[in-house]
């Protein structure tokens, strides 16, 4: 496959780009995001997903109007700053697409197996939980991160996912520290954040859900963390596993007192 | 049918600024599917952005535009509370057309 061209929403923007071949690759991309931020696609996933919401679906002909994401029936505002967390009617710590998919099943009444066909999109076949995501991170937005751990399954759950960031294993040996855990390293042409350092891990967890312009495509945390088991060379991490969810609550907490900004604009 | 636009228009000391977000695949026709067959070009060919029914902009595009594009442009003469139209036309002859009140 042809990878897409970078460049060309600025020359709809009206935006030249400029033969700046000296300056380096991560202050072209710092300057394209800038010039993108006015304008980041991932506000046509933000109207799709709220819509998605109000729209009763499923052979119980409801809405996820009455989804309880963790402050109450229907309350969005917010609600993602304090996520992961312990919801008491599933006996379950999970992140916000677990949620969903919860509500999904117990609500509209899918199976979750139908709920979850499609949890990443591509091009016009869509995922609804890409659409839902941008809408309800986008209601968090100025938020400042606060996951309580305030049930022994949170802290449980931070535990296991500490405990996962620094296992090693795979064909590379790789753990998720081998790749974040230290400053000012890249691997191809990326930066590489240091996940394990406060400001690092504030930046890059307040920052996803993200446009990604490689791609075209609106991605949530669960694909990000996917894409890392990837190129960490570990089998496919399932969506919603208990797995996933201890990941995202070990690096959602460790975002605590930064201010959610997402979706966001990524290369 | 195609996802609405996304229109914002804001009127500061005579000028309007009107600031576009399209949802659209523009597809190139130079990539190639996972089983090697070309993917047909498909993008938006005309732009057109009307303000009470009086044409501001019209351009043409290709395929040099990226997917879900966004368009910013100026113009003078608006007034709060008055209408903006945006139409946008693809080479398969799909249209779409949005409209929001100038703020
Ligand atoms: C082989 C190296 C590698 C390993 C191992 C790896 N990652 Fe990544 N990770 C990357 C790269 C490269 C990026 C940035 C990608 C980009 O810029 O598109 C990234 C990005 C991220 C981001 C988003 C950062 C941001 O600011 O957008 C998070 C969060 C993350 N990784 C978490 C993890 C976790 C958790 C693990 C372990 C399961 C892991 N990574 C394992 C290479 C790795």
């Amino acid at each position: 496959m042809i990878p897409r061209r970078m460049a060309a929403t600025m020359l709809a923007a009206g935006v030249a780009l400029g033969a700046s071949a000296q300056s380096s690759p991560e202050a072209e991309i710092a300057k394209y995001r800038e010039a993108l931020a006015a304008g980041n696609p991932a506000e046509l996933w933000e109207a799709r997903g709220e819509d998605l919401w109000k729209q009763k679906r499923g052979p119980k002909n409801a809405s996820l109007e009455a989804c309880d994401l963790g402050k109450g029936a229907g309350v969005v505002k917010g609600a993602y700053a304090e996520m992961p967390r312990y919801f008491a009617d599933a006996d379950r710590v999970m992140d916000l697409e677990t949620r969903l998919a919860h509500c999904m099943v117990t609500l509209q009444g899918f199976r979750f197996e139908d709920a979850t066909k499609r949890v990443f999109g591509a091009g016009t076949n869509r995922s609804d939980f890409e659409s839902l995501a941008a809408w309800i991170t986008s209601e968090a937005r100025g938020t400042t991160m606060n996951v309580a751990l305030a049930h022994p399954k949170e802290r449980e759950a931070y535990q296991l996912g500490e405990k996962m960031f620094y296992f090693r294993g795979g064909p590379h040996d790789f753990a998720c520290a081998t790749c974040h855990g230290e400053s000012s390293k890249r691997i191809r042409l990326q930066d590489l954040p240091n996940l394990t350092e406060k400001a690092g891990a504030q930046l890059a967890y307040t920052t996803w859900p993200a446009y990604r312009v490689s791609q075209g495509e609106l991605r949530t945390f669960q694909w990000r963390l996917n894409d890392c088991y990837r190129q960490q060379r570990f089998p496919d991490l399932k969506f919603a596993s208990d797995a996933s969810i201890a990941l995202t609550t070990f690096l959602a907490r460790n975002a605590n007192g930064a201010a959610f900004n997402a979706p966001a604009i990524k290369r | 049918m195609a996802d609405p636009m996304r229109i914002r228009a804001a009127e500061r000391d005579g000028v309007v600024n009107v600031k576009i977000l399209m949802s659209h695949e523009m597809e190139t026709g130079q990539r190639k599917d996972a089983s090697g067959k070309i993917v047909p070009a498909h993008f938006i060919s005309k732009v057109t952005a009307t303000h009470q029914g009086k044409t501001v902009l019209s351009a043409q595009w290709g395929t040099a535009v990226a997917k879900n594009p966004f368009l910013e442009f100026n113009f003078k003469g608006g007034k709060k509370g008055e209408k903006i139209a945006v139409t946008w036309e693809d080479n398969k002859g799909e249209t779409r057309t949005d409209e929001t009140t100038i703020n």
